[in-house]
């Protein structure tokens, strides 16, 4: 069991997402960072990588731990404790019963993750816990004295792997361009190529809204009402950009300029308000080239590896798919590797 | 039909009308291709979203391509009647914009045969075609932060119906009991596109 002794500002239960039920207007929802929801289940050894884990935002929750457990935050950076003592994040970390993490706040991205093993159990609705932030679906939002029946759980050590993520205040998204690119004059595209956008506070779930305008000689307009995806760059009629997060409606009128590339898309859920944003468009063989390579970079770190070779040779794929990491660490029994840029 | 690519993942078939979008949703349902995550209808689209670690887009674009929209095949429609207590907060609004009395803005609004265009919005809600074009109003300039489950509402040439208590502003003519969406229910959606859709005004 977990007590919540604090919620936190706003902490949900999140996994895959709901997939099958948008053409009846059932919104995606799950984690708004899925890399790290995997990530994290994958260093507590929970063999779905999308079990149910703990998103919190901005601001995590303090929890007790009832029963015995293994625990491992990602995400955006937590200064977190556990019984006072500082908890590394992306690590497998064991919990005894009675003690207390205290998550505090994000000082860097916008959500954080907590995996314990085992996974978070919830009552599937449409074949997903996750809490739809939308349409309200699934888990509700986390409060004070709820209390989560997590199994207790021996500890898994195996190979794992610690990384120190930094989560840039000025990022690029890669692009493809289009679909409805015919809508735009040249003014609007070369604003998304070459302009700094910022990211606005009202951004949530659904999606992150920018503050600057594209220049729209004239006006898009509205398109009639058309299924939409995450990662789509929306261009409602005062011209600022807004992208889909997984919580999106599904659909929408507005046209879309250009749409983030798949292994982009964890990023968007880390976007803090005034995070400096550009846009830089590649093309599909890119886009797939780096979305195989994320892939792969995500099942070799759970290599039931003995040694440092194998160890070296996982940190490389996952340091080339992940550019913006300053420094990765892989620990295996006695083995450490270690990559500084 | 004019396909375009929406990102790395995603094609957005563009059709002559919501009725092929249907029936090329059922084809490829029929086809059972590996790969294909969601197939969500719009008013004049079918959106198909896939696996692209599994499915191709470009490939795929290829494939449906090949299907003649003249030939595909759209199944007998389910109908429902919605018994409605016409006591909305813009009917009186309603009749000042269209020139009509309360009376006749109920009576035309329950004359027509609805078709369930696609579903969008929230879980369940219809966009329902086939409203009388003498009751099509502009949705409210402010709209309302909350509507209730129920509510039978009206904007620009769609009828709708809220299925949960949401914001909205769409102009509320009345209210049915109606679930419209439960997600306990082996079929969580009441309606699905292509559903016939009656209003029946309640004494």
């Amino acid at each position: 069991m977990i007590t919540v002794l604090e919620p936190g500002m706003l902490t949900t239960l999140q996994d895959g997402g709901r997939t099958g039920f948008a053409h009846l207007g059932v919104p995606h929802a799950g984690a708004a960072d899925l890399l790290s929801l995997r990530h994290a289940n994958r260093l507590v050894g929970n063999v779905d990588d999308r079990t149910a884990a703990l998103e919190f935002t901005l601001c995590g929750p303090t929890l007790r731990f009832d029963v015995a457990s293994v625990l491992a935050l990602t995400g955006g950076t937590l200064d977190a404790r556990l019984d006072g003592q500082p908890v590394t994040m992306y690590q497998s970390v064991p919990v005894k019963a009675g003690q207390v993490l205290v998550c505090g706040k994000l000082s860097s991205g916008v959500r954080a993750y907590l995996a314990v093993s085992g996974g978070i159990p919830g009552t599937p609705v449409l074949g997903s816990v996750a809490t739809d932030t939308l349409s309200g679906l699934g888990a509700p939002v986390l409060r004070m004295h709820d209390v989560l029946s997590i199994e207790t759980t021996e500890m898994r050590v195996g190979f794992y792997l610690r990384i120190a993520p930094r989560f840039s205040d000025d990022i690029t998204l890669r692009i493809l361009a289009g679909p409805h690119r015919e809508c735009f004059a040249e003014e609007a595209l070369r604003d998304l190529h070459e302009r700094c956008f910022t990211v606005n506070q009202s951004s949530d779930r659904t999606g992150v809204r920018l503050n600057e305008a594209l220049s729209l000689p004239k006006a898009p307009g509205e398109l009639p009402s058309q299924g939409m995806t995450t990662g789509a760059i929306q261009v409602p009629g005062d011209g600022c950009p807004v992208i889909l997060l997984p919580n999106h409606g599904t659909t929408g009128g507005y046209p879309v300029i250009a749409t983030v590339i798949s292994a982009d898309h964890w990023q968007l859920g880390q976007l803090a308000a005034g995070t400096r944003v550009h846009f830089v468009q590649v093309d599909r063989t890119q886009a797939l080239t780096a979305l195989r390579e994320q892939e792969q970079a995500l099942q070799e770190d759970i290599l039931d590896a003995d040694g440092p070779l194998l160890a070296a040779r996982a940190l490389l794929l996952l340091a080339r798919s992940n550019p913006e990491l300053s420094e990765l660490r892989m620990k295996q029994g006695t083995h450490q590797v270690r990559l500084r840029r | 039909m004019n396909i375009r690519l929406l990102g790395d993942s995603a094609l957005l078939v563009e059709l002559p009308d919501f009725k092929v979008a249907q029936a090329l949703r059922h084809e490829i349902c029929a086809s059972a291709w590996q790969g294909i995550l969601e197939l969500v209808p719009g008013y004049n689209s079918l959106l198909i979203e896939t696996d692209p670690l599994k499915l191709d887009v470009e490939r795929l674009a290829t494939r449906i391509q090949k299907f003649a929209t003249g030939s595909l095949f759209l199944p007998v429609p389910n109908e429902h009647e919605f018994a409605v207590r016409y006591d909305g907060p813009d009917l009186q609004a309603v009749a000042e914009v269209t020139g009509l009395t309360i009376a006749e803005v109920i009576g035309r609004h329950s004359a027509s045969t609805y078709t369930v265009a696609f579903l969008g919005f929230a879980p369940g809600f219809p966009y329902l075609v086939g409203l009388d074009p003498a009751l099509q109003v502009a949705r409210l300039k402010t709209p309302r932060t909350r509507v209730p489950a129920g509510a039978v509402a009206i904007a620009d040439q769609f009828a709708g119906i809220y299925p949960q208590a949401t914001p909205g502003g769409w102009r509320l003519l009345g209210s049915t009991a109606a679930k419209l969406f439960d997600a306990s229910r082996d079929t969580p959606a009441l309606l699905a596109p292509g559903d016939r859709v009656r209003f029946r005004a309640m004494p």
